[in-house]
């Protein structure tokens, strides 16, 4: 690799930026470079959307060749854009000036108060309107919207407004984008060879790759070791702005194309290190429903689109929300060092806090999810404080498999928030083994699981809240199992008393 | 001058009382609103960043910040002692340094301040000082402070009646406790202040702040300078909440001191982790107390303790707790009532204003103890809070508050009854009772909640307010006065104020940035009061120029001046008509004087704050609100389903913006009631450190979260008072609708734990869980015993 300058799509033509430190974000790079300042900075860690702005990437399966998505440009950094197209909130009038239906409808519906969170609020909704808009009058439900706002706070309005606009902007005569150019200039960009990026500062000799396969990322490593995988930057993004870390030279994994990949045979469904959260909980959710509340609550939207379920995994905190499932699920996480390739069951790669079974230079390459089990109950549920865009207290999942008496013959329990790894619980899994699945054995594995954890108290949960919620979830299971109740509240509507 | 032959055009529409959008929207929703961040940058301009403790309480046994000094792209680095005047930011006491000096009182507090090239590089360098501490013993919760008779400033009582005797007569007493938590305000634009030197000893900031006169004065103190050394500008903020009321000086003044020290442009940005930490918040508190009242759940006798927890410094907890006084009764009388108010210093951040100010801390003990009172007799709720509402307006039986004012606007009977009739209370309270008993996991809760607020700040002197009218000879008009644009559409309104009276198209009249230069001694935006006072202002300056124009509009047509009409941008008289542009450029010929100012000072209203009697507040504004909510006893998760709202606001200047008013309040009520947890370390290391300082672990309501079915209506009611068109402010009190969620959720929490659950705010999942109890044979780990 030889290096050059970060190239991009933004406003209307290819950018070419270098000189500056690749930890530079794509917010910082927008506002104090270019002087690009509608769009905002609210917290610079992903979690009010203030700083949305919409990437525009390759996808032949994409309208037009092109795969639009909302993400957090304070915490992507700024080499990660390049072979892309950056869309702020500057790009969404429409040529003659006048207002983008979803900007129409905001003003209209009085959906700005201080407008601080406007831009983004218009982002995450001009992203939603390009990908979904197909009709007029086909306005999407609540559900799609609050979902598609769920990376979007506002301190203001209270959100109705901002709701009313995102369905009346569908009312309005369609106003899309054109593609054609985007695309085309997409292509050129493809035609250069992988970035390898440095600012040309001798003090920091930090360098940036992006390989464009999973063997070159596998060389490159192997060569560094000390280097830092970066997938979708929405962990490793706050290290850089809250924690001001130096990351050292970063092999970015979003473009190697077959690291994103998503294979399905009989017996499991591979998902490549670097598909988005977004896809692989499309995937994982099309083939068992009960991945749905989860997949819902995991962050938000642009932090899903950005996000990897390999980061999480690899990741490995104690509150990552996908790791319960994936284990109870029977998991196999693929690693790659070299060109050595091995694999074991997801809940070996944790050995205690922040510490990985993961060699030096070795990376995640896959999960191998099992395909949905018609005999097993699977259930994941995630508890937090917000339904959306939280961090979890207790993040529970569970797969029974039992036989037609009603006995139990394996069970797989495992519990985030819960010990210092996502932890399987043994000790609840062997009260409920070979019994038959009553209100007994769930008191049994209830009270088994006092034994074996010793959750931690911190701003989210106190310890005995956690324990009460996880020991109150295999109630839950139990109830779900036995009883026709509603057991969420998020399924109770006004409506029965109305 | 020839008569003009009147224009064929549709009669324009009066521009008071119609659903305008936001001035800015246009602007807000392309990115091209400018905010203090967004200015072009000077030339030159130095980046700074404070440094702070990491101490709750402590003397600096040693400062080292060499390698702060050394670190790439910094400037300047200064401390209390570089302050040449004074250094205090506090509003009223001086009891707030800009910089600890010496002596630390909480965790986070700014030391120092790095001047740097870029934010990057201040940010960086902030983290290299070596601090060395000796702990002093820190006093973290109001329970703390109160043990210790830790005061920032001493307590104070209130009384109307005799209380003890009432209580002691009444058939019934109940005593009780309750709590609520603070509230961060997480305006979305953290704070920040941009200054530039300019010549002769001058300088001009900009500060995204609710109180520019404020900042002026502390900027000036600070460097030992006159006021007219300082001007103070704001365009617009992005959310303020009463965040940007005093807790901007210090951004303010340390952006100062830069451009003083280095003769350069400075900006201080905070980031959000940092302004989250050092800056105050919303006063939680502490209530206790004893209730006499009849077999009916009337109320005969109140003693309240009310304990708040004021942070390091008094800054405005003087203020706040005063209103929280004088809100205890919301809209129910109180006969014998003594409240002490106990305003606890601890070594925490110190607290200030936040929409409401005080008022839902005083109204939600009263809420909880009527709550209380109504379970205790197995009565609904809502009958007790009927029972106990002011008495009618016109007659003179129980309208006197405990502060001595009468309540003489009185709608709240019929405001509840109303809301009950359309929210459909009764019929939907019974289904709930049904629901939960065969529901074994979900429960259902509704509550019925009103609201009265009292308008005007507390203090006499603050109400009171100067605007400026510019027509310029082309016809135009630019507004300035002394309110600030928060997003809650002030400028808006003032634009429809000065467009109406004068007869003009709102694309007509523009506003200027509120600028100390323009406007002088001005009030905060605070206190609801911003279009009440401005718009009253800004009017009177309209008027002024109007009469002008009116009188030599008759001298020029010969026609009486009672005549002269001015509306569809035109003045006229009978069939004589002028476009207003020409009618302004004859007067400029004529040597008129084209612009004006204008002054508003409220009327009536006087407040004694060492006895806290008198009629502090000119009018009240109402409100009531019904929810409807679903909780999880499993996990203590909830929901709210359904909200219906009536609200108060008068004559509405702008129906639209009070609405998007109103619903804003509800929900920020809501988050303070239900998600948003600030929590302290409670022990170790970090002792006292607020560990929520990010939105990643502090949860404002999101999308998802706002209810499903929300029905807000305005109320049909003129303001009694000469207000503004008949107008009521309408900031802060929406903000108090949120109680029916908590009482509701209360409400589902009794019904689960099948006794008066014990539910405290904020009602996080966990909080319910706790609430419901963990020994209730209805819950599942009750079961294992
Ligand atoms: C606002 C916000 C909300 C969030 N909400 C949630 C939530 O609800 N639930 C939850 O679980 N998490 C949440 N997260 C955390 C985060 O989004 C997830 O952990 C995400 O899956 C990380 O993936 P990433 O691709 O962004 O990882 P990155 O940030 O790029 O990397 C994370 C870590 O994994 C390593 N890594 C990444 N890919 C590989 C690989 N292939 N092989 C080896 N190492 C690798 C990196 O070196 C780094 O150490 C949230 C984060 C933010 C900012
Ligand atoms: S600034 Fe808040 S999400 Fe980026
Ligand atoms: S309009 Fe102010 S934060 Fe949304």
């Amino acid at each position: 690799m030889t290096q050059r300058a970060i190239r991009f799509w933004h406003r209307g033509k290819i950018v070419e930026v270098s000189g500056v430190s690749p930890q530079r974000t794509v917010l910082q790079w927008l506002r104090e470079d270019q002087h690009c300042t509608g769009t905002k900075e609210g917290c610079g860690e992903g979690d009010c959307g203030a700083c949305t702005v919409v990437l525009g990437s390759r996808d032949d399966d994409a309208p037009g060749g092109l795969r639009l998505e909302a993400v957090n440009s304070c915490i992507q950094l700024i080499p990660t854009l390049d072979g892309k197209a950056l869309f702020s909130v500057e790009d969404v009038k429409q040529p003659n000036g006048t207002l983008h239906p979803v900007q129409q409808a905001m003003v209209e519906c009085h959906g700005s108060q201080c407008g601080f969170c406007t831009p983004g609020f218009i982002m995450s909704l001009w992203a939603h309107y390009e990908n979904k808009y197909e009709k007029r009058d086909a306005a999407p439900t609540r559900e799609q919207i609050t979902d598609t706002l769920s990376g979007n706070l506002c301190r203001c309005t209270g959100y109705r407004p901002i709701i009313d606009a995102a369905q009346a902007a569908w009312q309005k005569p369609c106003v899309k984008m054109s593609r054609a150019p985007v695309r085309t200039a997409l292509d050129e960009l493809a035609a250069l060879p992988a970035l390898e990026y440095a600012d040309g500062n001798s003090v920091n000799s930090q360098t940036f790759f992006a390989p464009r396969s999973t063997s070159e990322l596998a060389e490159i490593y192997s060569a560094r070791p000390a280097a830092r995988i970066l997938a979708g930057s929405t962990d490793i993004g706050l290290w850089v702005t809250k924690q001001l870390r130096e990351l050292g030279d970063i092999i970015y994994v979003g473009a190697a194309s077959d690291f994103a990949q998503i294979t399905t045979n009989d017996e499991w469904i591979e998902i490549g290190a670097g598909v988005s959260l977004t896809d692989a909980f499309a995937a994982l959710t099309a083939d068992e429903p009960q991945w749905t509340e989860l997949a819902e609550r995991f962050a938000s939207v642009p932090i899903r689109n950005a996000g990897t379920l390999g980061g999480n995994v690899a990741n490995g905190s104690p509150i990552g929300d996908s790791m319960p499932a994936l284990i109870v699920l029977g998991t196999q996480v693929v690693l790659q060092k070299g060109e050595r390739i091995r694999e074991m069951p997801l809940e070996d790669l944790y050995l205690g806090y922040q510490k990985s079974a993961m060699e030096q230079g070795e990376f995640v390459r896959a999960l191998r999810v099992p395909c949905r089990d018609p005999k097993a109950m699977f259930r994941t549920w995630k508890i937090s404080k917000r339904r959306d865009q939280d961090i979890s207290a207790v993040c529970a999942a569970f797969a029974l498999t039992l036989d037609v008496a009603g006995t139990v013959t394996t069970a797989r329990i495992a519990f985030g928030g819960m010990a210092a790894t996502p932890k399987r619980a043994a000790a609840a899994e062997a009260a409920l083994t070979g019994r038959i699945l009553s209100d007994e054995s769930i008191c049994d594995a209830m009270r088994a699981l006092a034994s074996e954890y010793q959750p931690l108290a911190d701003m989210r949960a106190s310890a005995a809240y956690r324990m009460q919620v996880a020991q109150n979830l295999l109630w839950r299971l139990w109830l779900d199992y036995s009883s026709s109740d509603v057991l969420r509240v998020h399924d109770v509507t006004a409506e029965v008393t109305a | 001058m020839n008569a003009v032959e009147p224009k064929i055009s549709a009669p324009q529409e009066k521009a008071v009382g119609l659903s305008i959008t936001h001035e800015s929207a246009a602007l807000h929703v392309s990115g091209a609103a400018s905010y203090i961040d967004d200015l072009l940058e000077m030339q030159g301009t130095l980046h700074a960043a404070f440094g702070m403790s990491t101490c709750a309480h402590g003397r600096i046994l040693s400062l080292n910040l060499d390698a702060v000094r050394m670190a790439a792209g910094v400037v300047s680095v200064l401390t209390a002692q570089d302050i040449p005047g004074l250094n205090d930011c506090g509003p009223i006491i001086h009891d707030d340094p800009i910089l600890a000096d010496g002596l630390v009182q909480f965790y986070g507090q700014p030391i120092f301040i790095v001047f740097a090239e870029s934010h990057d590089a201040a940010r960086r360098a902030a983290r290299l000082a070596k601090i060395e501490y000796e702990a002093l013993p820190a006093l973290l919760t109001t329970a703390e402070a109160v043990a210790a008779e830790s005061w920032v400033l001493p307590p104070v009582d209130m009384h109307k009646g005799d209380a003890e005797a009432a209580l002691a007569a009444a058939p019934l007493r109940l005593k009780g406790h309750a709590r609520h938590g603070g509230q961060e305000h997480f305006y979305l634009e953290g704070q920040i202040a941009y200054a530039l030197p300019r010549d002769q000893d001058t300088m001009h900031v900009h500060s995204s702040t609710q109180h520019p006169t404020e900042m002026q004065h502390m900027v000036a103190h600070m460097l030992g300078w006159h006021s007219h050394q300082v001007s103070v500008e704001c365009r617009r903020m992005g959310g303020g909440f009463g965040g940007k009321e005093s807790q901007s000086a210090q951004i303010a003044c340390a952006a100062a001191l830069g451009v003083w020290k280095t003769g350069r442009p400075v900006k201080l940005r905070l980031d959000r982790d940092d302004d989250m930490t050092f800056t105050g918040k919303r006063h939680d508190f502490d209530f206790e107390w004893e209730a006499g009242f009849d077999q009916e759940g009337r109320i005969l006798g109140l003693r309240l303790q009310m304990a708040s927890r004021c942070g390091f410094s008094a800054d405005l907890s003087g203020p706040v707790n005063d209103r929280a006084l004088c809100h205890i009764d919301n809209c129910y009388y109180l006969d014998a009532v003594a409240v002490r108010s106990l305003r606890c210093k601890t070594h925490t951040v110190s607290n200030t204003a936040f929409r409401g100010f005080g008022g839902p801390q005083g109204m939600f003990a009263i809420e909880y103890i009527i709550d209380d009172i109504a379970r205790h007799l197995g009565r609904d709720p809502l009958d007790v809070r009927c029972l106990n509402l002011y008495g009618d307006s016109a007659g003179d039986m129980r309208v006197m508050t405990p502060y001595g004012a009468k309540v003489e606007d009185n709608v709240a009977p019929a405001m509840i009854e109303e809301l009950a009739a359309s929210s459909d209370y009764a019929t939907r309270r019974a289904a709930i009772i049904a629901f939960n008993k065969t529901s074994p996991v979900i429960k259902r809760g509704i509550a019925l909640t009103p609201l009265k607020f009292g308008i005007s700040f507390n203090a006499t002197l603050y109400n009171q307010a100067g605007a400026v009218v510019h027509v310029y000879s082309d016809g135009t008009v630019l507004v300035s006065h002394g309110g600030t644009e928060m997003g809650q559409g002030l400028y808006t309104k003032i634009q429809q104020v000065v467009a109406h009276e004068l007869g003009l198209s709102i694309g007509t009249v523009r506003l200027s940035s509120t600028d100390t230069s323009r406007v002088p001694n001005t009030s905060a935006t605070a206190a609801s009061s911003g279009a009440d006072l401005n718009g009253k202002a800004a009017q009177a300056a309209a008027i002024k120029i109007k009469q002008r124009l009116t009188a030599l509009f008759a001298q020029r047509h010969g026609v009486p001046a009672d005549s002269v009409v001015f509306a569809d941008d035109c003045v006229h008289s009978g069939s004589v008509r002028v476009s207003f542009a020409e009618l302004v450029i004859e007067a400029y010929r004529a040597r008129v004087q084209l612009w004006d100012s204008g002054f508003y000072s409220t009327p009536k209203i006087h407040w004694n704050k060492e006895t806290l009697q008198g009629k502090p507040f000119f009018y009240y504004a109402y409100g009531a609100s019904c929810s409807e909510v679903a909780i999880d006893t499993l996990t203590g998760e909830s929901k709210v389903l359904r909200v219906d709202i009536l609200h108060d606001v008068g004559k509405s200047l702008n129906p639209a913006i009070d609405i998007g008013q109103i619903e804003g309040g509800f929900i920020q009520g809501m988050g303070w009631l239900t998600t948003e947890e600030l929590w302290f370390r409670p022990e170790g290391a970090q002792l006292g450190r607020n560990m929520t300082h990010a939105p990643s672990t502090y949860k404002i309501p999101a999308a998802s979260d706002c209810p499903p079915v929300m029905n807000v209506r305005l109320f049909d009611n003129a303001n009694v008072e000469e207000t503004i068109h008949k107008s009521k402010a309408v900031g802060e009190p929406p903000l108090m609708l949120a109680f029916s969620v908590f009482f509701a959720l209360r409400d589902a929490c009794s019904a689960a734990r099948g006794s008066v659950a014990p539910l405290q705010a904020p009602a996080t999942a966990e909080a319910i869980l706790r609430a419901i109890g963990d020994m209730s044979e209805n819950t599942a780990t009750g079961r294992l015993g």
